[in-house]
Formats: structure tokens, sequence, C-alpha cells
């Protein structure tokens, strides 16, 4: 039942963008994501989507994945697109009127320009979940915020990144565990699946239950082997991976320089 | 020989227990040598995982002391020394794993230690490739088998080159596969990389290959000494709560019957071979 559940959504392939420094990828996202917004017309828009298809094409992650993505999306999607419709009111051009609902070009043209915004986000954030382990994800952001330790933080980021990890590491485990308790429930004559929602949540507690009671177990038994193996916070510890961003990083990041300076430019211009 | 583990009448009592009620470990002497093999056997409860965690300062003595290669537990300062020389690996290999890789994850301790990249990598190498797990390096611990698992463990406490290492029923979890494969790879350490090991267990068959046997019971050592001697005493072994494996049981049931045998063998071959010489002998 819940072995279909796979943690992140990383897809295992090489390809230049897999290979990218995790501390640029996540950057570069976050500037794409911010210039995704900064777009004002259309044109700076187009800008944007052919550099989200190019990053998907290198990505080399099959369109099917990504398509995967945008479905779970799709209400969001065309909830936006309505109410973008119905709320622009403004411009010449009446498309189409009937009681108090009035849709013009504008409206129609705003909401086009929202959802495309939408699905480029959507797209270029299923770029890095695909192309970047979580284990990657984790390490760029400890060393991003790295910085963070001048202001006396250096332990608590060095305490997230490593929560973090520890969740990664046993979210599998506890899922593994969680079908063996139902399993096992079901076994006892447990019904789980019928009933309305208040009973349905009242059957979980037979499974919620014994499931906290192990991972406060495992808990104890991980404080005790992290002990063991000279664990003792942040403070004087190295790493045997050191990230070191390569020639492929500083090209990624100045062909974005260029398309972002493109962007202003063409949204001032035009 | 030199000595690296030694216990002078240590008596360890649990927080929550009343003072009256008796203590998890009592008034153990013990010392281990250097490079030797030794099994700690015992029942649940007989105390014997209380004995471990004592050995690294993970539990603190209530009296007596506990000292590894000359440093003593109860002092603060020795602890990060302590648990580098002294490995620990315990019985769930699913909840001593940190990292989502398995490299990663034997490169936890020397991390902690503070080493350079350098370094790391060559004892993570070296780590998977003693406990011949270097194919699954890049793996994911949870797509891994028990015995992997566990082998994967005992990795990354090799990673720290420690001095001894004390297995704390590490195979009690696993299939019979597993649990050879994690036993191979301890008598391999031992006698090819001379590390100490302490392997704590309440399956007989893993006592083996030690070069002493103690037994534990309700927190004290009731029998210490070569493998031979501890089960030729076969009613102590049952006194401690523990099933006698099938080729002492053997044994012992035919000394009763009157054949000439000595019931210290362990291993099927050992028994099969004294109850040859026994009839070969002509006893009966």
């Amino acid at each position: 039942m819940l072995s279909s559940f796979t943690l992140g959504q990383y897809y295992n392939t090489t390809s230049v963008i897999h290979r990218l420094d995790p501390r640029f990828k996540l950057l570069q996202l976050i500037f794409i994501i911010a210039f995704i917004f900064v777009c004002k017309n259309f044109f700076a828009l187009f800008l944007m989507c052919a550099l989200v298809l190019i990053a998907m094409l290198l990505s080399k992650v099959p369109f099917r994945m990504y398509l995967r993505n945008l479905k779970v999306i799709l209400p969001i999607v065309v909830f936006t697109a309505i109410l973008n419709m119905l709320y622009v009111n403004q411009g010449e051009v009446v498309l189409f009127s009937w009681w108090i609902i009035t849709v013009t070009l504008d409206g129609v043209l705003k909401a086009a320009f929202m959802v495309i915004r939408i699905l480029l986000l959507i797209l270029i954030s299923a770029v890095l979940t695909y192309t970047t382990t979580p284990t990657e994800l984790t390490d760029a952001i400890e060393s991003l915020l790295k910085p963070l330790k001048f202001l006396g933080l250096g332990e608590l980021v060095h305490t997230l990144a490593m929560m973090m990890t520890i969740s990664l590491r046993f979210i599998p485990t506890l899922t593994d565990e969680t079908d063996k308790i139902i399993s096992a429930q079901k076994a006892r004559g447990a019904d789980l699946e019928s009933g309305n929602i208040l009973s349905k949540i009242k059957a979980l507690l037979p499974i919620l239950i014994p499931l906290l009671f192990s991972a406060i177990r495992r808990a104890d038994d991980l404080a005790d082997a992290m002990d063991c193996r000279c664990y003792s916070g942040g403070k004087g510890r190295t790493r045997m991976k050191k990230l070191v961003p390569g020639a492929k990083d500083y090209i990624t990041t100045t062909i974005l320089i260029v398309v972002f300076a493109a962007v202003i430019v063409v949204g001032k211009v035009f | 020989m030199q000595n690296i583990i030694e216990i002078n009448n240590l008596t360890f009592q649990y927080d929550g227990d009343s003072p009256n009620s008796s203590a998890a470990v009592e008034g153990i002497n013990l010392q281990i040598e250097k490079g030797s093999f030794t099994v700690i056997l015992g029942h649940n409860g007989s105390g014997k995982s209380t004995l471990a965690k004592l050995l690294n300062g993970l539990l603190l003595p209530t009296e007596g002391s506990v000292s590894v290669d000359g440093l003593l537990t109860t002092d603060e300062k020795n602890i990060f020394e302590i648990r580098r020389k002294l490995g620990m690996v315990f019985q769930n290999p699913d909840n001593q794993i940190v990292c989502t890789v398995v490299e990663e994850d034997v490169a936890f301790g020397p991390e902690n230690l503070g080493l350079e990249p350098s370094e790391i990598r060559k004892r993570v190498d070296s780590a998977l490739e003693t406990v011949d797990m270097t194919e699954y390096r890049f793996a994911a611990p949870d797509r891994l088998s028990g015995g992997q698992k566990q082998r994967v463990a005992l990795a990354g406490i090799l990673a720290m080159e420690p001095e001894c290492i004390v297995l704390d029923e590490p195979t009690a979890m696993l299939d019979p596969k597993g649990r050879k494969e994690v036993i191979e790879t301890i008598t391999r350490l031992n006698k090819e990389k001379g590390i100490t090991v302490i392997l704590i267990t309440h399956f007989m068959e893993e006592a083996e290959n030690a070069d002493r046997v103690i037994v534990m019971d309700s927190g004290k050592i009731t029998a210490d000494g070569s493998l031979f001697d501890v089960f030729s005493n076969t009613g102590l072994i049952v006194n401690a709560g523990l099933a006698l494996p099938q080729s002492v049981e053997l044994l012992s049931v035919l000394k009763q019957k009157g054949f000439n045998v000595k019931p210290g063998y362990i291993s099927p071959k050992a028994a099969a071979k004294e109850i040859y010489r026994a009839l070969k002998g002509g006893t009966l």
C-alpha cells in the first residue's frame, strides 16, 4: 500500500544538469523563479519559457515525468485561469458577457500569462528535484547557510541539516514499519477502510501509536549509535565530500545572467 | 600480553530502579587482552548489554571503574578517545545507520573525528573493502539485506580505526545467511587485523571461534574460561538460562549414559570426532 511511495523524485540518469554543483543548482533555481515573477510581458516570459524548456531537455528526464507533475497542479491552474478572467474587467474588447460575468480580451491574456507562470514554476522546480538527490540538496543547504555561523548560528544550521539527513534516512524505514503495523492490525480484525471520516481517523490511532512508540525507540538507539561514533555536533567535524564548483557551474550561471539581463531589457523596451 | 580493557569491581544500577532491587551489573572484575576474541553469553536481562554500554561510557559505573587502554570512562575528556578506540555495533542495523548513502554513512565516524577529506576517503574505501561491500557503496541502506546493513554498520566503526570492537547481539535480527556473513567478517577482522573482538550474543554456535567465553547471569559473571572448559560444565550453562548447543547436548547425554566423552565441543564436526574417539576407544 505504501510501498509505491518513493522518496523525493530523483530520476537516476547522467546529464549536465545532474552533474551541476547542487549549491549552484539551488541558487540558479531561486533566481529563475524570481525572474519568472519579474517578467512584465509575454516577450520576457517567452525567454523564460525557452530557458525552462532547454533545462528540461538537458536534464534527460522524459517529458512524461514532467507531465505527471503538471497533472497534480491542474486544478490550481484552472482555478487561477478562471479567477483571472473574471476579475480583470478592463479593456475594450469584450469577448463574452452574461449576467454579472464579463470576460474581456485583457482578462484572457492576463489569465494565460498567470497560467504560463505557474507552469514554468512547477517545471523548473521539477528539473531540480528530478536531477538532485535529497542528500545533495541537504548538503547544498548546509553549505549555503554556512555564512550564518558569523551570526552564531553555525550549530543551528548543522543541526537542521543533520535532522534533514536523519529524516530522509528514516522515511523508508518507518514506511515499511507502517505497512507492517497496518497488516498486523488488519490481521487482528481492524477495519481501516469503511465508515465516515471520523471513524477512519479513529481507526488510525491503533496504527499511529505503535508507530510513534517504535520511532522513539529507534531514536534512542540511533542516539547511542551516533554517540559511539564520536558525534558531537557540527564543531570540529569535517566532510569527506567537498562540493567543488566546476566549469559547468560557471558557464550555466553566465548563461543565466545573460538571459536575466535580456528579460529586464525586453520588459523595459516593449 | 597487554590488556585493552580493565574492569574493577564494577556495579551499575539504572536510575529508575529502587535502591533495593538488584543491580543490572554487579561486582564485575574483568580484563580483556589485546587482540583476543571474547564471547559473552547470557539470556535476555542477564546484564550483558548493560555491560557493553559501560565499556565505552554510554553508561557510567555506579561503583567501581572501567578503563579502556588505560583511560577511565568516568573522565569526561577521555570519552571521545575511548569511543574511537572501542567501536560498538548494535543489534538493530536499521537504527545505527545515519546517512542515506552507504559510503556517506561509513564516513560519518571519521567526519566526526575531524579528519582530512582525503584521509576519510581512504578509510572509507578500505573499510568497505574489508567488509566486502565496495560494490554497494552508492546504495541506499534501506535497499540492503539485514546482513549487508550490519556489515555497513561494521564498516562505519572500522573507518574510525578502533583497537577493539564490541558487538551487542549483532546477529539477533538477521536470517541465517546474514548471521554467517557477519560472524565470518568479525572473525576475519580478529584474525587478520588483530582487532580485539568482544561478541555479546545468545547464539552459542557463534562462540565457536572464541579464545575465551564468559557467561553472565543476573548481572554477574558465572563462568569464564576457554570455550572447551565453559561448555564442559553443562549444568552452569543451563543454570544461566541458556539452551545448550545441540552438539554439546548430545555429548552430555552420551556422558550421562556412561560413554567416555567430554561435552565441551560446540561444532558438530568436533563433536563427531569426539564421539568417534570414544567409540573407537571401546569404552562400551
